[in-house]
This record gives structure tokens, C-alpha cells and sequence, in this order.
């Protein structure tokens, strides 16, 4: 007979190998799906995780999406942590590219090198206002911030669906429901020729750095790991549950609405109702990816966006639908919670008898 | 506009059709927490159903075995929930979110060579004299006959729970599972029968949604039902009866802007000066859930009163 038992400190090396574990498993189990669906299986998983990575105009890509990917887990890693759930990172990030694009269009006419930045300040106020909804909710009234923060989801598609479709709306746009194109100087500055790279991306880079900093080198990120391992132990030395909730969703309001500027400053260029893709949803798949670190979130985020890429080439390329994808992602996220259970308990053997 | 057009008793009629979706959603989900166990997955295991149910109706050209395909569907993708938070311990939020997730991608790959189809009808019964009373009969005697088991499933639940044994034991599996534990009760397989009956609940009303309510098939056509649904077990402070009010209750706030849609109220408000788009109304019944989880779990006290003791607590046998 096997038994658990509970470790008394964190082993490392299984903290790191999990992860990796899962990320195999997955492959394993997503190609029986796909020999289930009639394709050949080591061609898919060939084709989602090796292929993107020896084509430089898909590396480039997957840069591109992993950093919204980045960017919300960062901002969620902190919250989950301490215990506050915030699962409607999509909302902000559809509030966030919401704000600036308002503010791009504005100054439609207007050239300024100030114009980016205010842009990228107000999509981050998009997208932290829309958080401290939840936030006050929760601090004020006790409100459950996993239903409030997930039902404004659907308002805020809804409000992106009503403002390109009405005061936001292309005047030249025969009608289109999407935003007039924006400017040179509205756009995020490409890095790298001949691709789509931009400025995000080191900003990204920028923000794990300093989301490790925040999370091992400051009281802030010292309170989010107490409050979230021992609430009590944390109520006694006196940290603030209640604003720490706000400043956690404040937090990830803030990137998600970073993120969501981003994408339509950069590869998008102007304001369309398709603008949520549920990156707000698979970042929270990064997040637990990278073992709610800063590093680790990196990572994943690029694991993450090997498989959107890969992914929409075996989509073409061998008829993969567009949904089995998210299935997979879905998948990597079992199993990550599954091995889990070794980093807390280990197994153990029972000798009969010995009881 | 032309508010005659929407007749008091269509709107009845059509708000009772849209609540039982959510009626079976949220009941199975107050079982799921009365037995201690939060699972978030309610929107992954209706979509489910829905592609379940309607893959199962439209091969087999009956709704009947479209609903029994969708309860199971439900039920097995619960199972995936309870195995990997009773067996492996798991997180139960994140189990949950995961659940939905996989739960709505796997909904869409299943239902691909679905879209575009009609299920099979679905009809209302004809009860003889009480179905052809003038206005009661229309809006209490024309139903199809699932709706009236929802009705009746929050009675049996209600009596399950509060007149038997085993549903006395399922609340103190809830309140707290140590003391269930050492009594001798089965927690696990205690929690594990509650999540299948969860699952399988939301299958039912997730092929509610795609044999009777739509009726088609369409990707993500939950739309946020079970989220909804999760948010009437806490208006609802986990008691049968007031599943059966707050799902009415929604179901009445979807209809009512459906069809101040359809009947002008836009035109009039755009004639007035009022521009308003019609994105504005489809946002009300996310805004009125949100309304109402502030006003119910404002008063702390009672709604700590009332949520089991044991909810979204993992439990391990110790010693």
C-alpha cells in the first residue's frame, strides 16, 4: 500500500521538475487526443513544440504573444498567492486597450512623441479601475471577487462591442464596427526588423525583473506570501487584509490593462471588437505554470505561446481545430494541479501489519 | 415604442423557459456545497451538457437521450473535478477555473460537426382540461416536462436534505468534515456522489440550453450561465427554495431586455435624444448578478451563518 505524507519543508527539485512533468504528460495525452481526432500524432506535437522554435519569423511571434502572457500572470501571480482571486484579468485587459485607444484617438490628428505614454498610462488606468470594482466589492461588501471580477468580463466585451460600434467607430469606416487606424506615433516602436517585436516585450522583460524584486526583496511581497500561507499568523503581525486585496488587484488590473494597450498599440493598430482572445484566461494557466514566480511565469508564458503558435500552424497545416488548442491548455493545467500533490506530500510506503 | 407588444404572460411564460437552465445548474451546484466542496467548473460542465446533450438528441433524434447524454457528460467531467480535488488534494478554485477552461475548449471540439443543425423538437405536454384553461394554462400547464422536473428536483433536494438521513449526513460532511471523519462517515466518496449529482444537475440545464432554449448548437453558448448559476447559491444562502427565486428571478432580468430589445425601446430612447445601444441591455443580467451578490453578502453575519463550514477545504485523513 502507498500512503501521502504530508513534506515538512518544500523539496526544490520537485517544485522545479513538476512543471516540466506536466508540460510532458500533456504532450502524451494530447497526442492520443490527436491520433483520436485521425492525425498523426508526433506530426501535431512535432509541429506545436519543436517547429515554431527553429523558424526566426515564429520565434519573433511567439515573443509577441507571450508578452500579454507575461504580463497578466505577473500581475495575477501576486493575488493568487495572498488568496485573492482574480479571474477577470480578460475584462481589464479589454478596459485597458479600451482607455488608451480612446486616448489614441483623440489625438488622432496630433503627432507628439508624449502621446505614446499617455496612452499606455491611461490603459493601465483602464484596466486597474476596472479591478477596484471587484476590489471594492470585496473590501466593502464581502462580495465574492471571483464572480464580480468574472461577470464584468462579459460587460466589458460588451462595452468594447458598444463603443466600436458607436462612438469609437472608423467615420470612414463604411460602417465597420472597429476603430479608425492609428498613427505612427500611437504605435509601439518595432525592435526588430522585419518583424512585428515591439517595445512591450522589454517592458515585459522589465516588469518580471522587478516582480521579483517586489516578491523577495520588499515587505509588500513579503505580506502577499503571509497572508497567503498562514492568514492568522499574518492578521497577528498586523498586515492589512483588506488593502492588501485592493493593492493585489490594483496590481494586476494595472498589467492586464498594460497588456491590453499594448496589443493594440502593437500588432493590432487600431480598436476592434475582437480584441479579447482570452489571453485574461490563459494567463491563468501561466501563472500556476510558473509556480506563481516571476521567473517561472516567464518561462511558461513562453511555453504558453509556442503552443498558440504552433498551434494555428497545425490548425492550417494539418486541420487541427481551432478548439482542440484550448483543450490542451486546458489539459497542461490538470496536470500541473495534479503533480502538484508531490511538491506537498511525498509517498510513502506502508509495511503491512505496521499500523 | 411599443411596450403593449410585450404581454405579461408571454413574459411568464418565457421567464420561467430561461430560468430552468439555471435552476438545474444552481441546485446541483447548493448540493456540491453543501457537502463542503466549491466547484468553480459549473460553466465547463454546462457546456458540456449542452454539446453532450445536443450531439447525443440530434444522432439519436430524441431529446430524451439528448438530456441523459448531457447529465452524464456533466457527471463525467464532475468526476475529473472530484477525483483530482479528493484524490490529489488540488486546489479547488483553480481545479475549477481549470475545468471550465478544458470543459469550453472540449465543448467546442465536439461540437464542430454540430454547427448549423436543429436538435429535434421539443414539445410542451397537453394535459388534458388544465392545459387549455384560459391564461393559467398558458402559463402554468404548457411546459415541457423537464421544466417541471426542475421544479420538482428543488423539492426532492429540499427534503433530501432536510428530512433524511444521508442528507443530514451530506451537511455535516459540510459543516465539518474532522468530526464527519471520525463518526465514520466516507467523506470522500460522501463528496464525490455530491459533485456527480452537481455535474450531471448542470449537464441537464446546459442541454436545456441547446435542445429547448436556443435551440442549437453554438461555441461558448453559455455565455456566463454558470457563472450566473454560482452566484444564486450564495443569493439563494444555500437554501433550495430561494434557488428557485433567484433563478426565476434572472430569468425574468433576460427576458424582460430581450424584449425591451425587440420591442423598440432603443428607437424610442434614440427619438428622445437618448443614444443607447442594444450592448448596453444584453449587459444587465451580468450587472443585476454583480447587484446581488453586494446586497446579499453585505450582511456579514448572515451569510457567514449559513455557508457550510467546510466549504472549499481540502480534507485529509490524518494519523
Amino acid at each position: 500500500m502507498l500512503r501521502l505524507e504530508p513534506r515538512t519543508s518544500a523539496s526544490p527539485l520537485v517544485e522545479a521538475i513538476t512543471p516540466v512533468g506536466a508540460v510532458i504528460a500533456t504532450m502524451v495525452a494530447g497526442g492520443c487526443l490527436f491520433a483520436l481526432l485521425g492525425k498523426n500524432p508526433f506530426e501535431a506535437i512535432h509541429m506545436i513544440f519543436v517547429a515554431p522554435l527553429l523558424d526566426p519569423y515564429s520565434r519573433s511571434e511567439m515573443l509577441i504573444k507571450a508578452t500579454p502572457l507575461v504580463l497578466i500572470a505577473l500581475g495575477l501571480s501576486f493575488g493568487f498567492r495572498a488568496g485573492v482571486w482574480n479571474i477577470g484579468a480578460e475584462g481589464q485587459y479589454v478596459m485597458g486597450g479600451l482607455a488608451g485607444s480612446a486616448v489614441a484617438l483623440a489625438f488622432w490628428n496630433v503627432e507628439g512623441a508624449w502621446l505614446l505614454p499617455l496612452m499606455v498610462l491611461a490603459g493601465m488606468a483602464g484596466g486597474c479601475l476596472w479591478a477596484m470594482i471587484p476590489a471594492v466589492l470585496k473590501v466593502r461588501f464581502n462580495a465574492n471577487e471571483i464572480l464580480v471580477s468574472l461577470m464584468l468580463v462579459y460587460v466589458a466585451g460588451l462595452f468594447l462591442s458598444a463603443m466600436v460600434s458607436g462612438p469609437l467607430k472608423d467615420p470612414q469606416g463604411f460602417n465597420f464596427p472597429q476603430s479608425r487606424l492609428f498613427h505612427d506615433s500611437a504605435r509601439l516602436p518595432v525592435l526588430l526588423e522585419g518583424s512585428r517585436v515591439h517595445v512591450g516585450v522589454l517592458v515585459a522583460l522589465a516588469a518580471v525583473v522587478l516582480a521579483q524584486v517586489l516578491l523577495h526583496r520588499h515587505m509588500f511581497g513579503f505580506n502577499v506570501r503571509l497572508l497567503g500561507q498562514a492568514p492568522r499568523a499574518a492578521a497577528f503581525s498586523g498586515v492589512n487584509a483588506n488593502r492588501l486585496t485592493v493593492i493585489c488587484l490594483a496590481l494586476s488590473g494595472s498589467l492586464a490593462g498594460l497588456a491590453g494597450i499594448f496589443e493594440v498599440a502593437g500588432p493590432i493598430g487600431q480598436l476592434q471588437p475582437s480584441l479579447p482572445v482570452g489571453y485574461g484566461f490563459t494567463a491563468i494557466i501561466v501563472a500556476f505554470l510558473g509556480r506563481l514566480s516571476p521567473i517561472g511565469i516567464l518561462l511558461a508564458g513562453l511555453v504558453m505561446a509556442l503552443t498558440y503558435i504552433g498551434g494555428e500552424t497545425a490548425q492550417f497545416a494539418l486541420g487541427i481545430p481551432k478548439a482542440a488548442i484550448s483543450v490542451f491548455q486546458g489539459m497542461l493545467l490538470f496536470f500541473l494541479l495534479a503533480a502538484d500533490l508531490l511538491t506537498r506530500y511525498r509517498i510513502a510506503r506502508i509495511r503491512r501489519g505496521v499500523v | 415604442m411599443d411596450l403593449s407588444a410585450i404581454d405579461p404572460i408571454t413574459l411568464f411564460v418565457g421567464l420561467v423557459s430561461a430560468a430552468t437552465p439555471l435552476l438545474f445548474a444552481a441546485i446541483g451546484e447548493l448540493v456540491v456545497e453543501k457537502s463542503g466542496v466549491l466547484n468553480l467548473g459549473v460553466e465547463g460542465m454546462m457546456i458540456i451538457g449542452a454539446v453532450c446533450g445536443f450531439a447525443a438528441a440530434t444522432t439519436a433524434g430524441s431529446s430524451a437521450v439528448g438530456f441523459v447524454a448531457g447529465a452524464a457528460g456533466g457527471a463525467a467531467l464532475a468526476l475529473l473535478f472530484g477525483v483530482m480535488t479528493q484524490y490529489f488534494l488540488t486546489n479547488q478554485v483553480a481545479t475549477g477555473l481549470a475545468l471550465t477552461l478544458f470543459g469550453l475548449g472540449l465543448a467546442a471540439l465536439i461540437g464542430q460537426p454540430f454547427t448549423g443543425i436543429k436538435p429535434p423538437p421539443f414539445h410542451g405536454l397537453d394535459i388534458p382540461v388544465l392545459s387549455d384553461l384560459p391564461v393559467l394554462g398558458r402559463m402554468f400547464f404548457r411546459y415541457d416536462i423537464v421544466l417541471y422536473l426542475g421544479v420538482g428536483l428543488i423539492a426532492l433536494v429540499w427534503v433530501f436534505l432536510n428530512r433524511t438521513r444521508t442528507g443530514l449526513i451530506l451537511r455535516a460532511v459540510g459543516e465539518n468534515h474532522d468530526a464527519a471523519h471520525s463518526l465514520g462517515y466516507p467523506v470522500v466518496k460522501i463528496r464525490l456522489a455530491a459533485i456527480a449529482f452537481g455535474g450531471a444537475c448542470a449537464g441537464v440545464g446546459g442541454s436545456y440550453l441547446s435542445l429547448v432554449r436556443v435551440p442549437q448548437w453554438t461555441e461558448g453558448m453559455t455565455a456566463g450561465t454558470g457563472w450566473i448559476a454560482l452566484a444564486i447559491v450564495v443569493f439563494a444562502a444555500w437554501k433550495p427554495w430561494r434557488i428557485l427565486l433567484g433563478a426565476w428571478l434572472f430569468g425574468g432580468v433576460t427576458i424582460l431586455q430581450l424584449n425591451l430589445q425587440a420591442s423598440g425601446f432603443l428607437s424610442w430612447l434614440q427619438s428622445l435624444g437618448i443614444p443607447m445601444q442594444a450592448q448596453y441591455l444584453s449587459m444587465t443580467p451580468y450587472l443585476v448578478t454583480i447587484l446581488v451578490l453586494v446586497v446579499i453578502s453585505a450582511d456579514r453575519t448572515r451569510a457567514a451563518l449559513n455557508a457550510p463550514g467546510c466549504l472549499g477545504r481540502s480534507f485529509t485523513q490524518s494519523g
